[in-house]
């Protein structure tokens, strides 16, 4: 999922090297989905990826966090990733305290989970298998497995979809304080996500 | 990180409704024998290596669907991936993990079995040891079979058929286990499966 050369993880605390994309061309099925992008992404700054269904928006997210090659271009920089997709990642049978918890020994942030998991407001939850948990206290869970991995570059595939107003404004919250540590953030949208003046990626 | 994968399929394990359904397929497979062969005691002493390998083989086919499929469907390879964990490790933790999920319950249950098929205890005790070296190899197997199938309809049974045949060698050193060097043999097969099985398995856990 790594394309040689491409180094995902980063010594966490120190500060991370902008992400710079260049000439990135992306291929799925016979499909050209986009060639020749290039971008650059600051310590503290946030880009919008926009555009219509199936524009690569997620592919892109997919290949900046090396779980797809792209079929050409480079990308470097951007520390240390931080991924929430469509898929949620949570055993049905497992009490999300405990899934989170696995994630953070992974990371070995253990530390930051149970700020990460206040910020998200799913503290609560913690006791609840994940099956019995609505997709928008999913989606949660997953914003504070992000949260607590203490990444440096987080991507995030439409993260306000299924989610309340109040919990909204939390991850709006989380995502300025991320980015005033000097923490980025790529996001795939549809309207505004509460990120204060990002960069614009248009696809399609 | 290798432990924390480990412990954490084992946990995941022991969740699992499914926990002690190869062990009873195990048990009730070596039941079946006597009723299928007949009531000749010399027959069923002579078979029974044969009955008990070709049990624990089903068995380790058993949970094959759940090894890998579920992990690629719900979103944890790729979060594992997006941290930089090696897909190997994850395959060899795997591997551990479904090994002590149904061969440990399984040589447990081993006498049960050797009662049933009415085994002596010399021949119980050398099959008990061949198990031991051999059934590390049915779970890397399983384990590859369930990566290249995993996301694939109706995987469960594909897997059987790739792992069938690759089984063989266990299967005729395991059963062998009497003749001089068969062990040894049985050994370093099920040797050569462990360490190729973590890199194959990784492979098709990466395809885009």
């Amino acid at each position: 999922m790594l394309a040689p050369g491409q180094s995902v993880a980063s010594v966490r605390g120190v500060p991370a090297e902008p992400l710079i994309v260049a000439d990135l061309a992306c291929r799925r099925g016979d499909r050209l989905l986009f060639q020749g992008l290039s971008f650059r992404v600051e310590p503290g700054a946030a880009l919008h990826l926009e555009g219509p269904n199936g524009s690569g928006k997620s592919s892109l997210l997919r290949i900046l966090a090396g779980l797809l090659s792209p079929v050409g271009g480079r990308i470097e920089g951007g520390g240390a990733r931080g991924f929430l997709g469509h898929e949620w990642a949570l055993k049905p049978r497992m009490k999300l305290g405990e899934e989170l918890a696995h994630w953070v020994r992974i990371d070995a942030t253990s530390d930051r989970l149970p700020a990460a998991m206040a910020a998200m407001n799913v503290a609560a939850l913690s006791d609840v298998p994940c099956k019995h948990l609505s997709s928008g206290q999913r989606r949660r869970a997953g914003l504070a497995r992000v949260l607590a991995s203490g990444a440096d570059l987080w991507l995030l595939d439409e993260p306000t979809a299924g989610l309340d107003t109040a919990s909204t404004a939390l991850l709006a919250a989380a995502m300025a304080a991320h980015r005033a540590q000097g923490g980025m953030i790529v996001a795939a949208v549809h309207g505004d996500i509460g990120l204060d003046a990002p960069q614009r990626l248009v696809l399609g | 990180m290798f432990l924390i994968l480990v412990r954490r399929d084992l946990a995941l394990i022991a969740r699992s409704p499914a926990l002690w359904m190869p062990v009873m397929f195990f048990v009730l497979v070596a039941a079946l024998f006597p009723f299928a062969v007949g009531p000749d005691a010399r027959l069923l002493g002579r078979i029974a290596p044969g009955v008990v390998w070709v049990a624990a083989l089903l068995a380790a086919l058993l949970p094959v669907e759940t090894l890998v499929a579920p992990d690629l469907e719900d979103g944890t390879l790729d979060q594992l991936a997006s941290r930089g964990v090696a897909m190997e490790l994850v395959a060899a933790a795997r591997i551990v993990a479904h090994w002590l999920g149904f061969a440990l319950p399984l040589l447990a249950a081993l006498p049960v079995a050797a009662v049933l098929v009415g085994m002596d205890s010399a021949t119980g005790w050398r099959l008990a040891l061949a198990l031991l070296l051999g059934t590390p190899a049915l779970a890397a197997l399983a384990v590859v079979a369930a990566a290249l199938t995993a996301g694939l309809r109706g995987g469960g049974a594909l897997a059987g058929l790739i792992i069938l045949p690759l089984a063989l060698p266990i299967l005729i050193f395991g059963v062998g286990a009497a003749v001089p060097g068969a062990l040894k043999l049985l050994a370093a097969a099920s040797l050569v499966a462990v360490a190729i099985a973590p890199f194959a398995a990784a492979a098709a856990m990466r395809q885009d």
